[in-house]
């Protein structure tokens, strides 16, 4: 008894450490952003990030905001139709498919999700760009990007909405057989709200992969910096940016690259703020 | 919980070990009787690493670090005596006669297109209305009635540098449709699209069609796309990849560039899609 305490002790301390380290890394990524990208920030106005020309960092013009808002049109719209086909896959594994063929459905998805980001990429280099050039050129677009940000979040929604679901305790669900709700009305009325939480976080882990996603939207986006006006405007993300171009920035062309990682970091930043958020307002 | 216990304790002494082995490594480096360290073009770098390799084999206790930051990166080092050799990926310019320059290899850009394309050769100024958006459909230079998809690369490479410079354009000037990183990556976009039109490495691409991918590299103003007229000196598009030095080099700088320029070096220049400096 005495040996186990002990042992319970000094394990709740090493995790303690581990914490503080892991949450420490969050705050030294942070702080080197600041460092790296201090020169531009301490000598140019924020402002030169939002009303700059264009973004030109070797001819000194630093605007921003086409890149976040490319990186916002890309992760919104894979979200947009990523959580109607996953919450559907998550569904039919859980309460419409015979077991076998739930088994199967769902070893099929945790095999998508395991394909690295840069083989979605290559595919859609050399396939999915091509049809959409045939459709309307260049092929490199908004739509691409969506759709390869598409293929490689629905495994993370479609897993945790499943998790989710198959937590719901069985009570509950025969509890509301027994009220004489319909399949649906049960679906709609018990399992969905009592996995809510569940579904939510799948969604924001998502939403943080596809605002973060680099080499594979880089590969069929196009990456012009532009506003979008059609879906089949190439655009360029915060990440591709960076991918692009430090390898080759130097003095202020690299220092401006650090804020557009800032910018990311803020951006994700923002996204956890907000799910806070609405978690307080419900419990509240 | 025993078992977790043991699982971190073993944890804990792989780091240490691997700790140990890392710091002693380092110790080791700093023993070595003599190091040597490059800066400079990202187009040089690997090129340069692979020969800095083969140097390091032939010459026991000798270590050469090699890392790469850009041209300009290369010239800074090599002026503020941080480096003794420096990489640059283009010609020197007149600001910068102060150094000394040795060719290693040539570079060539050539601007490629879709096999399927019937444009066979550009002009400068076709290329460069193209390129700044005055020319939007094939039809303006000769092929068939489709829109142009313009391929440029990122900021900050040297080959837009260079094809920028020969163009007589701005970035800000151009209107692109695609943006690419690498060399393999404009291939694969000018492969998927038949209306496209980008540049990249004439090795790499002379490499890629040989093998059979469906790209064609263009006559420019005449002169064909070809590593042997890089070699020549007639293609118009092409630049020299120097090693810089501030005075004469001296010592084992000078043995590195005397290996690095000799014919022990061609396979790997070739390797690297680069045309040998010295090939008679």
């Amino acid at each position: 008894m005495f040996r186990l305490i002990l042992t319970d002790k000094l394990l709740i301390g090493i995790l303690r450490v581990g914490a503080m380290l892991a949450a420490l890394v969050v705050l030294l990524i942070l702080i080197f952003l600041l460092h790296e990208s201090w020169p531009v920030l301490s000598s140019l106005p924020i402002t030169r990030f939002i009303n700059d020309v264009s973004w030109h960092p070797l001819e000194n013009t630093y605007n921003l905001m086409p890149m976040l808002s490319g990186t916002v049109w890309t992760s919104s719209g894979a979200l947009l139709l990523a959580i109607p086909l996953s919450l559907a896959s998550a569904l039919f594994i859980v309460f419409y498919a015979p077991l076998h063929l739930a088994t199967a459905y769902k070893r099929l998805i945790e095999l998508l999700s395991g394909i690295p980001s840069v083989v979605f990429g290559f595919w859609g280099l050399t396939t999915l760009v091509p049809l959409i050039n045939q459709w309307n050129p260049p092929g490199a677009s908004l739509l691409a990007g969506i759709l390869v940000l598409t293929m490689m979040i629905l495994p993370t929604v479609t897993l945790t909405s499943y998790t989710a679901l198959a937590a719901v305790p069985d009570e509950l669900l025969r509890n509301a057989a027994a009220l004489g709700l319909s399949r649906w009305g049960m679906i709609k009325g018990v399992a969905l709200p009592a996995a809510k939480t569940g579904i939510t976080t799948g969604i924001i882990l998502a939403a943080a992969r596809a605002l973060g996603e680099t080499m594979a939207v880089l590969m069929v986006a196009g990456n012009v910096v532009q506003y979008p006006e059609t879906l089949f405007d190439p655009v360029r993300t915060l990440a591709a940016n960076i991918a692009l171009e430090t390898a080759y920035a130097m003095g202020d062309h690299r220092a401006v690259l650090f804020v557009s990682g800032l910018l990311l970091m803020l951006l994700i930043m923002a996204l956890s703020g907000l799910v806070e958020l609405l978690e307080k307002q419900r419990h509240a | 919980m025993s078992r977790s216990l043991r699982f971190l304790l073993a944890n804990l002494l792989f780091f240490a070990i691997a700790i140990g082995c890392a710091s002693q490594l380092q110790a080791q480096s700093k023993s070595a009787s003599q190091r040597l360290v490059l800066t400079g073009s990202s187009t040089l770098a690997p090129l340069v690493g692979e020969i800095a390799r083969r140097f390091e084999s032939q010459h026991p206790g000798v270590r050469i670090d090699v890392q790469t930051g850009g041209s300009s990166r290369g010239i800074h080092d090599v002026r503020k005596g941080i480096v003794a050799i420096g990489m640059v990926s283009r010609a020197l310019k007149p600001d910068e006669a102060d150094l000394h320059a040795f060719v290693i290899a040539q570079d060539g850009v050539g601007i490629i297109v879709h096999a399927d394309n019937p444009v066979r050769a550009l002009s400068r100024e076709q290329i460069a209305d193209i390129y700044s958006g005055r020319i939007t459909r094939w039809s303006g230079v000769g092929g068939t009635n489709t829109r142009i998809t313009v391929v440029n690369k990122a900021e900050g490479r040297s080959t837009l540098e260079l094809f920028l410079g020969y163009l007589q354009l701005r970035n800000s000037e151009i209107k692109p449709h695609v943006i690419i990183g690498d060399n393999a990556q404009g291939i694969k976009t000018v492969l998927g699209n038949p209306q496209a039109i980008g540049y990249v490495s004439i090795g790499a691409a002379e490499f890629e069609a040989r093998r059979g991918a469906r790209i064609r590299l263009l006559f420019l103003d005449g002169v064909e796309a070809s590593v042997e007229n890089v070699r020549l000196g007639i293609f118009p598009l092409a630049r020299p990849l120097n090693l810089i030095t501030s005075g004469e080099p001296q010592g084992l700088a000078r043995q590195f560039i005397e290996f690095a320029s000799s014919p022990q070096v061609q396979d790997l220049v070739r390797a690297q899609y680069f045309v040998p400096a010295n090939t008679d």
